[in-house]
């Protein structure tokens, strides 16, 4: 005579839930698109629509074939995966090689471990740093930004080196010299790198974005950028001559797109507040090794990966501090 | 107004739907027949001394406590016990009750004082009121129903410093001690002075969410008005935060002490006492008046007239819902309580008991279970755990039955209140498995204990 149904409290719920979080983070990440397409044209459209649905094609049939369990692909997290998997890679990239991007980011990087959730790193930059090392030619090409106002949409890509790039084969006076490294073209977009990193101002406002939605909070990306300031421009104040002030390494390379929508993924990073710090600490300490004195001139990627390798450990040794229970003190 | 004060960890904000605030207590007329489960309290339940074709006064003592945790139960009508049987109660469970055949004129047992009359002179001492309380039967009616007399005996070695009353009412929904406070200011003022002088203390703490503005200021002028008879009467309101009204919240948000881990509330100095069972023991003390009725919340967002009625135990929620308008259409879920804490039932004709302060009833779009997707590892219900719990962690280990592990990781320490579930973004039933987990884990642990 059972009526009604039984089931344990609470019986009322957040309107929260995993899809609302990845269109949001999606919907962030429109401004930076936007620029992308008006710096890039139809290379940047072109590259992202493929590697999006790449994405999404690969969870659709290792899920539905291999895994066999309930579709995943509306939850938004391949389209994600897809997006920022485009955003870290040369506008000009041939289409094949995105494809196979995508492939090995949901494929190796996500599903590989049992789908969303379960992976240990971020699966655009398990992606990206695959194609790094396998094409590398290819995927340090990096195409200049060109207004399609005065190119056309069409226009064809002309190469050159990012600003990091420039750092790092010609040093700080070239920098200097080359006179379109202005530092508003710099936030603004107009240079060369990865279409998705180049312009600080459209990231910043989707980063502003989640922020106030909650999806994700100021201490990761904090962190990151405080510790990148501050390395850098401890190195600025021990030889101008051989390092470039800290604001431009903010704002230089992908740091901004990392910080805020790489690093804060969510499978990946920590989940208390000193956890997070430290995560960041990581990330930034290893973003600057990499582009002062490594072989790559950007290092964003790798630093988040190895910091993602670390984030069970960090998670151990950071729980929360529990209700009622003193820490014994030490001895 | 004192400034507010919150807890510190973790808690949520749900929609607080205080649909039935402004509707005034109304006395729930009995039916011919109410059946009074013995069960009634947290513990043992109570042993039946009346039987088959005995006639029983409102008021009488019908059932004794067994055992140190467990509380009386009296007959809240006159009448005649038709049987002495089981009844599905509101856990689902058969349970023994009595039935009683009502007569239609309340005949009250001997010594009991009827009047509404405030009596402000506290005549006993300590040790009278503390035996006044449990012979009254009265219980946590906050929804635990925790024998009262069992808190109020601070014990050996331990000093109580203040008298807390928890008027949260953090549950959404809920409007019962609400109603209670503006409507019975005075009697629930001298229930905290009873309360104050039974334990020997000063000072007594009123704990209120700010969402209950009305409230704050009537005891506020209350108070002042008569300011001898309320001396070391405090209102103290609280942030609008769920679940403020924990009784570990509750104590750190107004003294800012934390109740060690495993430990009762008392090492803090703080005795709790819920807004009802305050009434209940004025009543108790001043009028000799056992604990039959309470205020009962009859809820809902497509309940017709969502209200608070004054209802005597046995009454079976059935009728309070065709009081409050009938049964909307659509209802999937039945909750004894609030949409927080609140247990579901299967039923719509359980009776009424001391631990019944609302019947929530909702539809299948408002409690929907909806599909469990995998743990993105957000940490947001580590963030919202009051207690300072990993929720995503506890619910894994629970599952794999490692309770080595449940244990090291504070389990017993969860305080049942759902915010981490609540919040999970997805779906995951992580207080159900954390229930799971506390309940083999204590059963370990007692196990251990006993050797």
């Amino acid at each position: 005579m059972n009526k009604y149904t039984i089931s344990g409290s609470p019986h009322v719920h957040s309107s929260e839930n995993t899809q609302k979080i990845m269109y949001r983070v999606l919907l962030a990440l429109v401004p930076a698109l936007l620029v992308a397409i008006y710096y890039f044209g139809w290379y940047a459209l072109r590259l992202t629509l493929v590697s999006v649905a790449a994405c999404m094609l690969t969870e659709w049939l290792i899920q539905k074939f291999l895994i066999k369990g309930p579709l995943t692909i509306n939850d938004g997290s391949a389209a994600l995966t897809g997006l920022l998997l485009a955003f870290n890679v040369p506008a000009n990239l041939p289409i094949w090689m995105v494809i196979v991007g995508s492939i090995i980011a949901i494929g190796v990087g996500k599903m590989a471990f049992g789908g969303l959730g379960k992976n240990p790193f971020n699966p655009a930059l398990v992606g990206r740093v695959f194609m790094l090392v396998s094409f590398p030619t290819a995927m340090t090409t990096w195409p200049q930004a060109q207004p399609i106002f005065e190119k056309g949409f069409f226009a064809d890509a002309v190469t050159g080196p990012t600003p990091l790039g420039i750092l790092k084969e010609a040093g700080v006076g070239s920098l200097a010299e080359a006179g379109d490294m202005q530092f508003l073209d710099m936030i603004l977009g107009n240079r060369g790198g990865a279409f998705g990193e180049v312009c600080a101002i459209a990231l910043l406002i989707g980063a502003i974005y989640l922020l106030c939605r909650k999806v994700i909070d100021i201490w990761t990306p904090l962190s990151i950028l405080l510790t990148v300031f501050v390395f850098t421009g401890i190195c600025y104040l021990v030889d101008p001559t051989q390092y470039i002030a800290p604001l431009y390494h903010l704002v230089y390379g992908g740091l901004i797109l990392g910080a805020f929508f790489m690093a804060t993924d969510m499978v990946t990073s920590p989940m208390t507040i000193r956890g997070k710090i430290l995560f960041g600490f990581g990330i930034g300490v290893i973003t600057v090794v990499i582009r002062l004195w490594g072989a790559y001139p950007e290092g964003v990627s790798f630093a988040i990966l190895i910091m993602n390798a670390l984030t069970p450990l960090i998670n151990k040794a950071f729980k929360p501090q529990v209700f009622g229970v003193v820490k014994p003190s030490k001895k | 107004m004192n400034p507010i004060k919150t807890f510190s960890k973790g808690g949520v904000h749900p929609e607080e739907n205080k649909l039935s605030a402004n509707q005034p207590i109304q006395d729930f007329p009995m039916p011919k027949q109410i059946i009074v489960p013995l069960g009634q309290c947290l513990g043992a339940p109570a042993e039946c001394i009346v039987k088959k074709g005995d006639r029983v006064l409102t008021g009488q003592l019908i059932g004794t406590a067994k055992g140190f945790v467990s509380a009386n139960v009296h007959s809240p009508a006159t009448g005649t016990v038709a049987k002495v049987d089981v009844v599905m109660d509101h856990t689902g469970y058969y349970k023994p009750a009595v039935f009683i055949d009502r007569e239609d004129q309340d005949e009250w047992a001997e010594g009991i004082i009827n009047t509404d009359e405030l009596l402000t002179d506290i005549k006993l001492d300590s040790k009278q009121i503390i035996d006044k309380v449990k012979e009254c039967g009265i219980v946590g009616m906050g929804g635990a129903t925790f024998p009262t007399h069992v808190k109020l005996m601070v014990p050996e070695g331990k000093k109580a410093e203040y008298i807390i009353i928890n008027a949260a009412e953090c549950e959404p929904y809920l409007t019962c001690d609400f109603r209670l406070l503006l409507e019975k200011t005075q009697e629930f003022l001298i229930g905290v002075k009873i309360l104050m002088k039974a334990v020997n203390v000063d000072k007594g703490i009123i704990g209120i969410e700010a969402n209950k503005m009305e409230a704050i200021e009537l005891l506020d002028k209350t108070i002042n008005e008569h300011r001898d008879l309320y001396k070391g009467i405090e209102v103290q309101p609280l942030k609008t935060k769920y679940p403020q009204g924990g009784e570990k919240q509750l104590i750190k948000a107004v003294t800012g002490r934390e109740v060690p881990s495993g430990k009762l509330p008392i090492e803090t100095g703080c005795v709790v006492v819920n807004v009802a069972s305050t009434y209940a023991i004025y009543e108790a003390v001043q009028k000799n008046k056992p604990l039959i009725e309470r205020i009962v919340t009859v809820t809902g967002k497509s309940v017709k007239k969502p209200g608070n009625f004054r209802v005597r135990f046995g009454t079976p929620a059935d009728l309070l819902i065709e009081a409050a308008g009938g049964l909307p259409e659509g209802i999937t879920d039945v909750i004894n309580g609030g949409p927080m804490m609140g247990k579901s039932v299967s039923v719509t004709n359980f009776p009424c008991i001391k631990g019944t302060s609302g019947i929530l009833l909702m539809t299948i779009d408002e409690a929907q279970d909806r599909r469990v997707t995998n743990c993105i590892r957000c940490g947001r219900c580590a963030m919202a755990c009051p207690m300072g719990l990993q929720p995503f962690l506890l619910h894994k280990i629970a599952k794999h039955n490692d309770f080595d592990e449940t244990e090291k990781n504070h389990i017993m320490d969860c305080i049942e209140c759902g915010s981490c579930e609540f919040t999970c973004p997805a779906n995951i039933p992580l207080l159900d498995y954390i229930r799971y987990g506390k309940a083999k884990t204590g059963a370990i642990i007692r196990a251990r204990n006993q050797k």
